[in-house]
């Protein structure tokens, strides 16, 4: 059995594959390499988070740790699973997350579009800049999470509180980054632009924009995870449905377990939406040579 | 006289720029500049550093305004960036983000062309500076080289009456660079713009113009012009090895060389200080 199974094996797959490569033992080698290499990261990382929840539910069982203040892993796991398949008190999970994602996704939308529209306009404006620079330098210093608590007593429970809560947290970091990929515009490439006949909008759209877009793209990695805290301050703090109140609840019954479990949801929500993310950088940022924006990852 | 006046596309009279540096002072770029460059004529500055050469080129292209006197290009005053201008930036000045083809229709786009006569004519130019098969690369996977011959077709692709140069093919190797002048002046035959190339390689300057003009050193103003008078076409690797060439450069030399040293003098000068 062992010889019938050798057989075949070196005379039909392997000249193949040496025929196709120039240099079989080194790519080949270099392949496997980097495999082994992923699989190992791999087997550790997931070694390391065995460890972590292990010795925390290991804590909890020898009554080092109270489970009634900290929760336990396999509590998390229950409470995950009795919403998945009972539901929660509130409505189904799957309708509490599309509440608190939409009202994310709006917050993210406007307070990027609104940060990028008004960065590019100071920043190719010198004297709207001068002008609107110490209002947003204080605007920036304020506590805005607790703008939370007005929001919710001016737009109440519903939806409106929570998006505007989330633009004014996304806001800030892209206007920033927008404003200052507008100054380091190359100023050659701006020539460049008007002398081949750029109006001021044309050179906007084909110069500053993409220029500034490496800028804005950074800012979106952190903005959406403020726009899903916005969206979970807000339901904290007032809401009728979502996330924010479903740990509200688990916070009022003393169960830490549904804090967890609602963290951990929010938590692969931002994950995904980090991954949608970077696939758009990396489509929007193709003309961009590797070395400066590929592994830039970790 | 008067005749001759209309044939000139570029006319600068009494043409002075100042700047305001950071520390408050002012700054003379040129004093009292006086130059004509003729329709198809292929003018080259030299001159040392820091003489106001680049300065030259931003007042014509309409970039900047003057201090004082005019500028005139088709003895209309420049106050603004003037259509039928192009200009080719020392540094590379093509748009990263836009693929070879997207960067040479960009004029014709800017200017209200539709995406098929733009792209046509795209095409074409990439063709005529012997790219066609890169359009669809972006400038970071092209050599220096390539990149330039973008660039050339990029300003070309408008067919501007005026070409305006500064130090393009300084940032390539000798052996690209000279390969470069073939092909620029090989370029420059078909489509015959009148071309202020600055440059501070007196060679190429021979090898390429119709008329070498050199600046004093800072603040600058015209030392002497030259007429070269070599006959065309040019093969830029043969005719530096003319008598006439040879000639025409020791002589041309002699009057920038004093100003190249004071130039140099007022930098260490400057850095001792």
């Amino acid at each position: 059995m062992t010889q019938a199974k050798h057989a075949p094996a070196p005379s039909a797959p392997l000249p193949t594959t040496v025929s196709v490569d120039d240099d079989p033992a080194t790519s080949a080698g270099l392949r496997t390499r980097r495999i082994r290499r992923r699989v190992l990261l791999n087997v550790c990382r997931l070694a390391l988070v065995v460890l972590a929840l292990g010795s925390w539910e290991a804590g909890v069982n020898t009554k080092h740790i109270d489970p009634f203040f900290w929760g336990q892993p396999s509590g998390v796991y229950k409470q995950l699973k009795t919403w998945v398949t009972d539901g929660t008190a509130q409505g189904s999970l799957l309708e509490q997350i599309l509440v608190t994602l939409q009202e994310a996704v709006y917050g993210f939308l406007i307070g990027v579009a609104l940060g990028v529209v008004l960065g590019i306009a100071l920043g190719r404006n010198r004297f709207l800049s001068d002008l609107l620079s110490p209002f947003i330098k204080i605007a920036n210093s304020i506590p805005r999470i607790v703008l939370g608590a007005l929001f919710s007593i001016a737009f109440g429970f519903g939806l409106t509180s929570k998006v505007v809560l989330a633009v004014v947290l996304v806001f800030f970091g892209v206007f920033f980054n927008a404003f200052q990929g507008t100054r380091e515009v190359d100023r050659n490439l701006l020539s460049n632009a008007r002398i081949l006949g750029a109006s001021r909008l044309q050179t906007v759209r084909h110069v500053v924009l993409p220029s500034a877009f490496t800028w804005i793209l950074a800012s979106l990695h952190i903005s959406f995870g403020f726009a899903l805290i916005g969206a979970v301050v807000g339901e904290l703090l007032g809401a009728d449905k979502g996330m924010g109140l479903l740990i509200r609840n688990a916070q009022n019954n003393f169960n830490p377990n549904g804090v967890l479990a609602g963290m951990v949801v929010i938590a692969v929500i931002a994950l995904v939406a980090e991954g949608l993310i970077t696939a758009l950088e990396k489509r929007l940022l193709r003309w961009r040579p590797p070395q400066m924006g590929g592994d830039a990852g970790i | 006289m008067s005749t001759e006046r209309t044939d000139n596309v570029i006319e600068l009279e009494g043409v002075s720029k100042r700047f305001a540096t950071p520390s408050g002072g002012i700054y003379t770029a040129l004093r009292d500049l006086d130059f004509t460059v003729a329709a198809g004529e292929f003018c080259a500055v030299v001159g040392p550093t820091g003489c106001g050469k680049s300065t030259t080129l931003t007042l014509v292209s309409g970039l900047e305004r003057p201090s004082t006197g005019t500028v005139r290009v088709d003895g209309r005053e420049v106050t603004g960036v003037t259509p039928g201008v192009g200009f080719m930036f020392q540094n590379d000045a093509v748009f990263p983000w836009k693929s070879v083809l997207d960067n040479v229709a960009a004029g014709p786009r800017f200017r209200g062309a539709d995406r098929r006569t733009a792209n046509a004519a795209a095409r074409d130019w990439l063709r005529r500076v012997g790219l066609a098969g890169f359009e669809d690369r972006y400038p970071h996977q092209l050599s220096g080289g390539m990149r330039k011959r973008v660039a050339l077709a990029q300003s070309l692709i408008n067919e501007p009456r005026v070409l305006l140069m500064d130090e393009p093919f300084s940032a390539l190797d000798v052996q690209t660079r000279s390969i470069m002048a073939d092909e620029l002046l090989g370029l420059w035959e078909q489509t015959r713009p009148a071309v202020i190339f600055v440059t501070h390689d007196l060679e190429e300057a021979i090898t390429l113009a119709d008329k070498v003009i050199v600046l004093t050193a800072g603040p600058g103003r015209i030392k002497a012009t030259f007429r070269i008078d070599l006959p065309r076409p040019r093969k830029a690797q043969e005719i530096r090895f003319t008598d006439e060439f040879v000639a025409l450069y020791s002589e041309i030399w002699e009057a920038l060389r004093s100003e190249v040293e004071t130039a140099y003098a007022r930098t260490t000068t400057e850095v001792s200080a």
